[in-house]
């Protein structure tokens, strides 16, 4: 990828203090703080879809809202076209809320119980400009059958449909105003099986049609590989490993990644296995091991490991995993 | 599945079965006569979607459905009428016998009381040891159920446990009366992957062990096909298919369960559009006349609108080709063309 | 057509079955509520049409009498008519119902919302003005500012408008606070509206509800307030028509013309009834569907 990336992240920490109790004070308890994102870099490229995926506690859904701009980062930077995006205020920021939209997880509190779904989108339509006045309805109807809703449902509130039907209002919330990156935070998550797959498809054939660049979180890792160009693994704040969907699926070069393939459910019954693929519990957010993050928890750690916190390196062809053993999952 | 019940001690034979809710806009059927056989030691797997009557179905057995609920047919354990028990009787019968665990490993447990504890209270509801019996059974409960130093973890409260050692914590109770079935509704849906890997593999390895049988209740494919022996999948209050797992993932004979499998991403599908099913699952007031799949299915006729078809007794199918594949009914009128169909979702063609 | 290909040429979901456009249909309390509420408002606006005399016409002929053809509630101690008198203060009374509490909900709902939507230490700030005001009984300070003011109307007025926009500050910064949180406000924020935009269009439909059903309470209590304050003498000033004033007229004939003071009291229950129902139908009418 020689392109400069249309957004990169560069180290970037966020830390969530926790309040300190009067007794926390008096017995001279030093702060504490959940350590969601411990010093990420990740570039993202234009036209591409890079799945973020970990499980609880891994800081996938801080990363989503830091790239929105919906909290800003302790230290490091994130930058869109170059251009740090703390740093954006008044009309600057508003152009960067329109090239950077979100869809979010909760189809029942991410949108407005009071606003009609035309209200929805014309706001967005006139506050950004959009259209002339006089098209916005036209504007409207067409949003609509983008995200495959029926013309009529502009003039119904959000309790009158689905969850599957809320989430493309969000989508089509977020594609009013023609952003360059839709950054989708467990966008099917809360959907019925069935259901998934229709707003997958939906976002599949949006992201080929408008030359989407899209961010797309989850924890069900069939979905990020079905959906995705490239995968970023993350664990306990930090990037494990970041390739090519193929690459990364089928020869892992993070033993995390190798665990969490395994641990996830097969549909093919043939591939069943008797021991499980990681020990152990997941470590809590406000404790972060020392060293590699995973070396509670790995199989192959050693001395090092517990130490010595390993950096994102090259691996295979396009491929960067933040592992001591360099050779891990390479073809022998 | 209208066969001879099997009266064998551990086995569960269901017939019938319907539960109803009251409610002001008249009464909602969330589970519309489902017949289950489960052999001694079989895990069976309850996959479907919400609102399918598959968390009901599992409540039901042991008539753990509260008013205004109300609950019809047979539930047969070991050949004795679970539906018919004096509530003396079925107490004995629960926890004991069969055991339950739930979703929620955060609620499920007293958050007032120690972990040791609350095994103790089952293992003296169920057993007939004594205290110190009791206290070394707890241990081992503990071990078996795989949380490291059991001994000093039976004093914690269940808030210093994590999600998964509270599912851990709470199987242990469920296995306190050494039961014959255990029945387990999403007992991994609130875990992260890892953890639902391992909980899973638990309770492969417990049935192994103890020779237990579980149902098991989900939405997700792919812990059916990890994890059971046999699968039944519901679709508004019904059963809809069943069959060994490994016949029935690689040729679905209802189109419910077709879509159902199409809509999960697979490798090698990458980035084409996945086999989805149209519309949202029904609600409980309205679940539509003749085949309740009939408006998001692609197979449906005029006899699908007309008549809800019966389970029935399919062929084996490709799959079986050579072995024997026995137990496979589904309750579609198109079942052959279904399974003609595939479940590879064709490429559409460029307009 | 292959049935594979028929699924795949009508992926566009299936419309929602249609319903039908239900208009709210009014519960038992909201009808009643408007309805004892409507018919008092037409008292105030029009009270000649009920009322038979003048609310301060002086009849020496007809003292202390109780209820009878020509004085349906009887009379007074000046031969004033009871009817009418209950009657023209209604007008009084739900002025002091409306204006005792308009600049408190205006004033507080957004003071409320401002405070709900930055938290930190505006919200710690406002949270020790909460307490010093909660420390006092409402009662008391209010007849303290009067006192300091001076009695009439417009003096009471100020005195519930100082005290009385903190409970509906406090109402509206819970609301806002938890709107704040939901997913729809991120989503109003990573669309780049701006900060009064996401307040006043976004947050503040969603968190106003518990403080319009407070309000209707609100102003039930607000009439009891100025009549015992009109009792008290510090209210409405005689002549004037005013049901608190009314019942501190009759406090020394309770014994032998009971009606004096029973007729505006059953005004002030009936107008503190009327906007109770209101307020629990409205409680029900605006709880957003989910």
């Amino acid at each position: 990828m020689s392109a400069a990336p249309l957004l990169s992240l560069e180290d970037v920490v966020v830390r969530f203090p926790l309040r300190r109790t009067v007794m926390d004070r008096l017995a001279r308890r030093p702060a504490r703080a959940v350590h969601a994102l411990n010093g990420v870099r990740l570039d993202l490229h234009r036209g591409e879809t890079l799945g973020l995926v970990g499980e609880s506690g891994c800081g996938k859904s801080t990363l989503a809202r830091a790239v929105v701009r919906l909290l800003d980062p302790d230290d490091g930077r994130v930058r869109f076209e170059g251009q740090d995006i703390a740093g954006l205020v008044g009309a600057a920021r508003r152009g960067f809320n329109k090239r950077v939209q979100m869809v979010f997880q909760d189809p029942y509190g991410s949108l407005n119980p009071r606003m009609t779904v035309r209200q929805v989108l014309h706001e967005a339509l006139s506050v950004h400009r959009m259209r002339p006045r006089a098209a916005i309805p036209g504007r409207i109807a067409e949003l609509l059958d983008l995200v495959r809703l029926p013309p009529d449902s502009a003039d119904r509130l959000p309790h009158q449909f689905s969850g599957g039907q809320r989430q493309r209002i969000g989508i089509a919330r977020a594609l009013a105003v023609e952003p360059d990156l839709l950054v989708a935070d467990e966008l099917v998550s809360a959907l019925d099986v069935s259901v998934q797959a229709q707003v997958v498809n939906l976002l599949l054939d949006l992201q080929g049609r408008l030359g989407l660049t899209v961010l797309f979180v989850a924890h069900d890792l069939r979905l990020v590989r079905h959906i995705s160009h490239r995968v970023a693994v993350m664990y306990l704040g930090s990037v494990m490993e970041v390739g090519d969907t193929e690459a990364l699926f089928s020869a892992p070069r993070h033993p995390y990644t190798r665990a969490l393939l395994d641990a996830a459910p097969d549909l093919d019954p043939a591939r069943r296995t008797a021991v499980a693929a990681a020990r152990g519990e997941l470590p809590s957010p406000l404790a972060v091991p020392s060293g590699c993050p995973f070396h509670t928890r790995c199989p192959h750690a050693f001395d090092r490991c517990r130490t010595e916190r390993p950096v994102l390196a090259p691996r295979g062809p396009a491929g960067r995993a933040a592992c001591h053993l360099e050779g891990f999952g390479a073809p022998a | 599945m209208t066969g001879v019940a099997d009266t064998r001690p551990g086995a569960l034979a269901v017939r019938g079965l319907r539960t109803v809710f009251a409610s002001p806009a008249g009464p909602l059927t969330a589970v519309d006569g489902v017949d289950l056989d489960l052999a001694p030691g079989e895990i069976l797997g309850l996959v479907g979607e919400s609102g399918s009557g598959k968390s009901v179905t599992l409540r039901s057995l042991l008539r753990l459905v509260r008013p205004p609920g109300r609950i019809a047919g047979e539930v047969l354990w070991g050949g004795r009428d679970l539906l018919g028990l004096r509530p003396g009787e079925l107490r004995r019968v629960r926890g004991r016998e069969i055991a339950t665990v739930f979703q929620e490993p955060m609620t499920a447990l007293n958050p007032v009381l120690t972990v040791g504890r609350q095994i103790d209270e089952s293992l003296r509801a169920h057993t007939g040891l004594d205290a110190r019996g009791r206290r070394a059974r707890g241990v081992d409960l503990l071990d078996l159920v795989g949380i490291p130093a059991p001994a000093t973890r039976l004093a914690d409260y269940p808030h210093q446990f994590s999600g998964g050692m509270r599912q851990r914590a709470m199987i242990a109770i469920a296995l306190a009366g050494e039961p014959r079935l255990l029945l387990a509704d999403e007992p991994t849906t609130a875990l992260d992957v890892t953890i639902q890997d391992q909980i899973l593999k638990l309770i492969l390895a417990l049935r192994a062990r103890l020779g237990m049988g579980v149902i098991l209740v989900t939405h997700d494919l792919g812990v059916v096909a990890q994890s059971c022996d046999r699968v039944a999948v519901m679709y508004a209050g019904r059963i809809v298919e069943t069959g060994p797992v490994a016949a029935l993932f690689a040729e679905p004979r209802h189109a419910y369960t077709r879509g159902l499998i199409g809509s999960v991403p697979r490798a090698g599908g990458e980035r084409r559009p996945l086999l989805s099913i149209d519309g949202t699952p029904p609600g409980l007031g309205a679940r539509p006349a003749g085949c309740a799949f009939h408006p998001r299915c692609g197979f449906a006729t005029d006899a699908c609108r007309r008549e809800a078809p019966p389970l029935a007794a399919v062929a084996p199918g490709r799959e079986a080709a050579g072995r024997e594949a026995p137990g496979r009914e589904a309750a579609c009128w198109h079942h052959a063309a279904v399974a003609a169909a595939g479940i590879e979702a064709p490429v559409p063609e460029p307009a | 057509m292959t049935a594979a290909e028929d699924l795949l040429s009508r992926r566009r979901p299936a419309p929602r079955r249609f319903r039908p456009p239900s208009l709210p249909r009014p519960s038992p309390a909201l009808a009643g509520g408007l309805a004892i509420l409507a018919a008092l408002l037409v008292l105030a606006l029009v009270p000649g049409l009920v009322a038979p005399y003048a609310p301060a016409a002086f009849d020496y002929r007809a003292i202390l009498k109780p209820p009878s053809f020509a004085h349906p509630f009887g009379t007074d101690n000046f031969g004033r008519d009871i009817l009418s008198r209950t009657v023209w203060a209604t007008r009084v009374d739900l002025q002091i119902a409306l204006f005792g509490t308009l600049v408190p909900v205006v004033f507080g709902t957004l003071a409320g919302a401002v405070v709900g939507y930055y938290g930190g230490w505006v919200e710690a700030l406002f949270g020790r003005v909460v307490d010093a005001v909660v420390t006092f009984p409402f009662l008391v300070l209010v007849i303290a500012i009067v006192a300091v003011l001076g009695p009439g109307l417009f003096n009471l007025y100020i005195a519930v408008s100082v005290v009385g926009w903190v409970f509906y500050a406090r109402i509206v910064a819970a609301g806002v606070a938890l709107q704040r949180r939901l997913d729809y406000a991120a989503a109003a924020r990573v669309m780049g509206y701006s900060t009064p935009r996401i307040v006043l269009r976004h947050l503040l439909p969603n968190a106003v509800s518990a403080a319009i059903v407070y309000w209707m309470t609100d102003m039930a209590l607000c009439i009891l307030l100025g009549s015992s304050l009109g009792y008290l003498g510090l209210g409405a000033q005689p002549p004037t028509a005013e049901w608190g004033v009314l019942i501190a007229d009759g406090k020394n004939y309770m014994n032998t013309a009971w009606w004096i003071s029973i007729f505006p009291g059953v005004a002030i229950v009936l107008a503190g009834l009327g906007f109770s129902l209101l307020g629990d139908g409205l409680a029900d009418l605006l709880r957003p569907k989910r």
